[in-house]
């Protein structure tokens, strides 16, 4: 492994009744978050291939860590999401480089497809700083049941020379969806988008 | 009394693996599970309000062994406990304290007997508000190891009509415990304190 894993954090969440309406069954999603030594805090580094391998390490674990914390197999898995925090002594271009070069292939790996983008989302921020995880539906974006996020949090992290590398997944959409569009029945999942 | 309904539940587990020193052979973990619950109080004073303290038994009991199960499944691997509640702004904080029965007895049968008080912290508060919920030894509240917390909060709750109640658990002492005092090695485990 070469990233320095400082924690691992994962989050449950299960939405039982909204408006006093039961939602039946739950809708259930996850997040796994790794809070990582940033190898390059602190100074300008053009070559970020590091940052690039890390986040495909990281792809696997999250997304393996996720699905287990939903109890699922990956393939019951319905949308996606992933994001990072960099420390203060951090660019965001580190985010991005963890984020989108490789970080995909292995989350897509472990839930046996996903056609659909990765939606992503990244800041820059002090230890407890919030990530709202965009969700969007793995294999056909257009799914309007599937639009959510995630507000994700680690108290102590990042501290100024880590990032927070979060992949949220779950196995529903909204509760009570009722906003029309696409639905989950009817998609075709070829070309990631219906 | 009327029954407890839940509209959400939310599990969090952290895997420590070190804090900048060395790291221990296995990571230092620590959970908690919360419940978001609707306040039958809210919105008014209700004088008589103790039964939903034993309404709320079965809930703590299932939410202890829920968290036991979260942390790998084995009772005898758990070492710090500690509880908290978030009182909608419809309620009051009386309606917190409704929590430490059912949720320190919960997690003392789900442990098989533990000698120590459960540490609590509470308050009234909006949705999103964070909680630091206090952790120590389960059988020996002097343990100085194992003092520690995990701030937790609900980005969607408590609502003003609701209550979230949590439960956290640890399996060990912090992971580069080295400020001395009481050893669990050396505690007798007798008076809950030593």
């Amino acid at each position: 492994m070469k990233a320095n894993i400082r924690k691992i954090v994962t989050f449950v969440e299960e939405t039982r009744s909204e408006m006093g309406r039961a939602v039946e069954p739950p809708t259930r999603r996850a997040a796994a978050l790794a809070v990582i030594e940033n190898p390059y805090a602190g100074r300008y580094v053009e070559d970020l291939s590091e940052l690039i391998d890390i986040g495909e390490e990281l792809g696997a674990l999250l997304a393996e860590r996720a699905v287990a914390a939903l109890g699922i197999v990956g393939s019951e898995a319905q949308s996606y999401g992933k994001a990072a925090a960099v420390g203060e002594n951090g660019e965001l271009e580190h985010a991005a480089a963890i984020l989108h070069p490789k970080l995909g292939a292995p989350v897509r790996k472990a839930l046996g497809k996903g056609a659909a983008l990765i939606p992503s989302s990244k800041k820059r921020g002090a230890p407890g700083v919030a990530l709202d995880v965009p969700l969007g539906h793995k294999d056909a974006a257009f799914v309007r049941s599937h639009f959510d996020g995630m507000e994700v949090r680690v108290a102590d992290a990042p501290r100024a020379n880590e990032i927070v590398v979060a992949v949220a997944i779950t196995d529903s959409g909204r509760p009570h969806p009722r906003v029309g569009g696409l639905k989950h029945s009817e998609i075709k999942g070829e070309d990631g988008l219906r | 009394m009327p029954a407890v309904e839940i509209r959400k539940r939310i599990v969090t587990v952290e895997d420590i693996f070190h804090e900048g020193g060395p790291r221990p052979g296995a990571p230092y973990r620590r959970a908690a599970i919360l419940s978001v619950i609707k306040n039958p109080f809210a919105g008014r004073y209700v004088e008589d309000i103790l039964g939903f303290s034993d309404d709320l038994k079965p809930l703590g009991l299932e939410m202890a062994h829920a968290l036991i199960a979260a942390l790998g499944g084995d009772p005898k691997a758990i070492q710090g406990y500690g509880k908290g509640a978030i009182v909608g702004s419809g309620g009051e904080i009386e309606h917190g304290a409704l929590w430490h029965a059912p949720g320190g007895y919960g997690m003392r049968e789900a442990l098989g007997g533990a000698k120590a008080i459960v540490p609590s912290a509470k308050k009234v508060a909006g949705a999103g508000a964070r909680l630091d919920v206090p952790i120590t030894h389960i059988d020996a509240s002097y343990v100085r190891s194992h003092f520690d917390s995990i701030e937790i909060g609900v980005v969607d709750g408590p609502r003003a009509d609701e209550i979230v109640l949590a439960l956290a658990m640890t399996t060990g002492a912090r992971v580069h415990n080295r400020a001395g005092g009481l050893k669990a090695s050396e505690i007798k485990g007798q008076d809950g304190l030593r």
